[in-house]
């Protein structure tokens, strides 16, 4: 078949996947709509994550220190930080803080990118995670700046994040647990087609050719410098806007709340959602914020046996499962759901789709 | 006076430095050993040491064992643990790209890291040094039993490993796999075994890291995150390739972060407090990548198109 009607199924489905977020709500409780919440943050990060590495080639082992600063920028635009004798005195609407976050974050990512220019690969792994190791003990020492340790609370900022009343939207009346999943919902579906745009076209395309091989790159045109930098930099921003909402939804922002082991989550999700594909970081974004869930017996880990989930709500559970997840995909599924699902496809319509962003 | 006192604080930090930077070293001995024969950077070496160090305090405490048993049974368990790792789950991976590669090994780094938790607790514990908690006064200067055992230790570990590698017939079998797999499998070496050796050698270098770092700071799940990152600092320091600088790199990089906290004490670097330690080895690795990314004894990667 002809890449139209591919493209018009795309759209179908991306169109069916907005009036299901859309409705969600309706059909679960209220604290199950903050748990979606958060699959909704966990997507923009991954979008973030799956731009730079499974597109562009490029490994982070560190985005959740680009999420950290994300959620900083917003905590502090909120709360001000002058009671631990820092220049800003906050007062911003959590709303707005959101496109702040996303752009300090992406600064410093276009920042950070530079220097990554020049490692490749195993080195650019190594750098990215000792940053996101030492990310926790540098918010500590700036006190004045961040609230060092005891971290920054977005409680008792009335008719901000935090409180309990219901948010008036639109002329409707939401709880404040829809609205956060609103919220992070649709803001999640926005990047997500500002991503599809920006993978689909000549951007994409330069991404693409950098991480199949920097050299055949090089020598038909396309800038290594240019498209590493903006890939860091987009790639940022998205992690950014996450962890502003990160911030949000849990009201509170310490040095722990951003760890190392935020930055293996996020590279779970890519991995297992797909690397070098969209659709599939949904199941991604579902498997790192419910796995944890799952190992207590709870949704789909009610289907496994008492004797199981005896062992697997242990503390430590949820990170072997993590941990045997990554290697197993790496053996058996490379490409993640969204590449089975691909494979499914190419089976069903029996023609071959060569690598596009889906 | 004045001066005394700060000659014999400045020795002690010294001895201080080189104790914490002989676990550096062996950590990063492990590093630079893989990363020699398999190309790989393990993100996992720091857990599969905070596992043997588990295992060395579950034998002392819960079966009863003295201490220097338990030591050589926990280097036993972790150099077949090593080679089981390689064979395992490393081997199918290691030829293809490097993000593969990178998964896995942080696929064990978060797995191992769940089993520990969820085995023993995530709370601390408390083993025992086998050097006693006794200190000396050499000349105004306050030395601990437990430093001088652990600078003692790294040093025999880092010589006997040298005579291995420069004296034996594996040794040298290793070497001969490590610099060209190709002609070393055409004369006969077993390259898959030898790699699989690389593997055991470092989780058993891992192993005596862990277990002089485990009384110091206590051990816990998460002990030997920072000592990896110290670790990755040294090899990169010293030349990723270059076991002479692992050890170079691990020791200067210890006594370095102690000055920087001794000087912030008499009111240079006062902006440096104990929380800039890693931050400090973040910028090494990051400065020494950029400026000369073959470290100090490494030779520079040339790379055929």
């Amino acid at each position: 078949m002809s890449p139209r009607p591919q493209r018009t199924i795309g759209f179908v489905a991306f169109a069916a996947f907005v009036a299901v977020v859309a409705v969600l709500p309706s059909f679960m409780s209220d604290f199950k709509a903050r748990e979606y919440s958060y699959v909704g943050i966990y997507l923009i990060a991954l979008l973030g994550l799956n731009i730079l590495t499974g597109y562009t080639g490029q490994i982070s082992l560190g985005h959740g220190a680009f999420m950290a600063i994300g959620g900083y920028t917003t905590a502090i635009l909120m709360v001000g930080n002058e009671q631990f004798g820092g220049p800003i005195s906050g007062g911003v609407k959590d709303l707005w803080t959101l496109p702040i976050a996303g752009l300090v974050a992406g600064l410093f990512g276009l920042a950070f990118g530079l220097p990554a220019l020049r490692l490749s690969g195993l080195y650019l792994a190594l750098a990215t995670f000792a940053v996101a190791v030492a990310m926790p003990s540098t918010v500590k020492r700036f006190e004045q700046f961040s609230g060092g340790g005891s971290g920054i609370q977005l409680f008792g900022t009335p008719e901000l994040t935090g409180s309990s009343a219901n948010v008036h939207v639109l002329g409707r009346s939401l709880t404040p647990n829809d609205w956060m999943y609103y919220l992070a919902w649709s803001i999640a579906l926005v990047l997500f087609a500002v991503a599809w745009l920006v993978l689909r076209g000549r951007t994409g395309r330069a991404f693409r050719a950098v991480r199949d091989s920097e050299t055949a790159a090089v020598s038909s045109g396309v800038s290594l410098a240019r498209y590493k930098t903006l890939a860091f930099g987009i790639s940022a921003a998205y992690a950014g806007v996450a962890g502003g909402l990160f911030a949000i939804a849990s009201a509170f922002v310490n040095p722990d709340t951003f760890p190392i082991a935020l930055s293996i989550y996020l590279l779970v999700g890519i991995v297992v959602g797909g690397l070098g594909g969209l659709s599939g970081l949904v199941f991604g974004a579902i498997f790192i914020a419910f796995l944890p869930l799952w190992a207590q017996g709870q949704d789909l880990g009610s289907l496994l046996p008492d004797r199981i989930v005896q062992e697997t709500q242990k503390p430590g559970g949820p990170a072997i499962a993590y941990g045997v997840v990554l290697i197993l995909l790496m053996f058996v599924l490379p490409n993640g759901v969204g590449g089975l699902f691909r494979r499914i496809g190419q089976l069903v319509f029996g023609r071959r789709r060569y690598s596009r962003p889906d | 006076m004045l001066i005394v006192a700060a000659f014999a604080d400045f020795m002690q930090q010294v001895v201080s430095g080189l104790a914490a930077g002989g676990v550096y070293a062996l950590l990063a001995l492990a590093l630079v050993i893989i990363h020699r024969s398999t190309g790989v950077i393990n993100f996992a070496q720091g857990e599969m040491a905070t596992l043997s160090t588990y295992i060395a305090w579950n034998l002392t405490v819960n079966h009863g064992w003295s201490y220097w048993p338990a030591f050589v049974a926990t280097l036993a368990i972790s150099f077949v643990g090593g080679v089981g790792i390689h064979r395992v789950v490393i081997r199918p991976v290691e030829r293809g790209n490097v993000l593969r590669i990178v998964i896995v090994t942080i696929g064990l780094l978060v797995g191992i890291n769940g089993f520990v938790i969820w085995k023993w607790g995530g709370e601390p514990q408390q083993l025992q040094s086998p050097f006693g908690t006794n200190t000396y006064d050499v000349g105004g200067v306050v030395i601990a039993a437990n430093d001088i055992g652990t600078i003692a230790v790294a040093l025999a570990i880092v010589v006997l490993l040298w005579a291995l590698f420069q004296f034996t017939k594996v040794g040298l079998a290793l070497r001969a796999a490590a610099v060209n797999p190709e002609e070393a499998r055409l004369v006969g070496v077993r390259v898959t075994w030898m790699l699989a050796l690389g593997w055991g050698l470092a989780a058993l270098l891992g192993a005596v890291a862990g277990m002089l770092t485990a009384p110091a700071v206590g051990l816990d799940p998460n002990m030997m995150a920072p000592v990896l990152i110290y670790a990755f600092a040294a090899a990169i320091l010293g030349g990723i390739d270059s076991p002479l600088g692992a050890v170079v790199g691990g020791l200067v990089l210890g006594v370095l972060l102690n000055m920087l906290s001794y000087l912030s004490q008499y009111g240079a670097f006062d902006w440096f407090t104990e929380e800039l330690r890693l931050p400090t080895a973040l910028l090494i690795i990051l400065v020494v990548l950029l400026v000369r990314p073959q470290g100090i004894f490494g030779r520079p990667e040339m790379k055929r198109v």
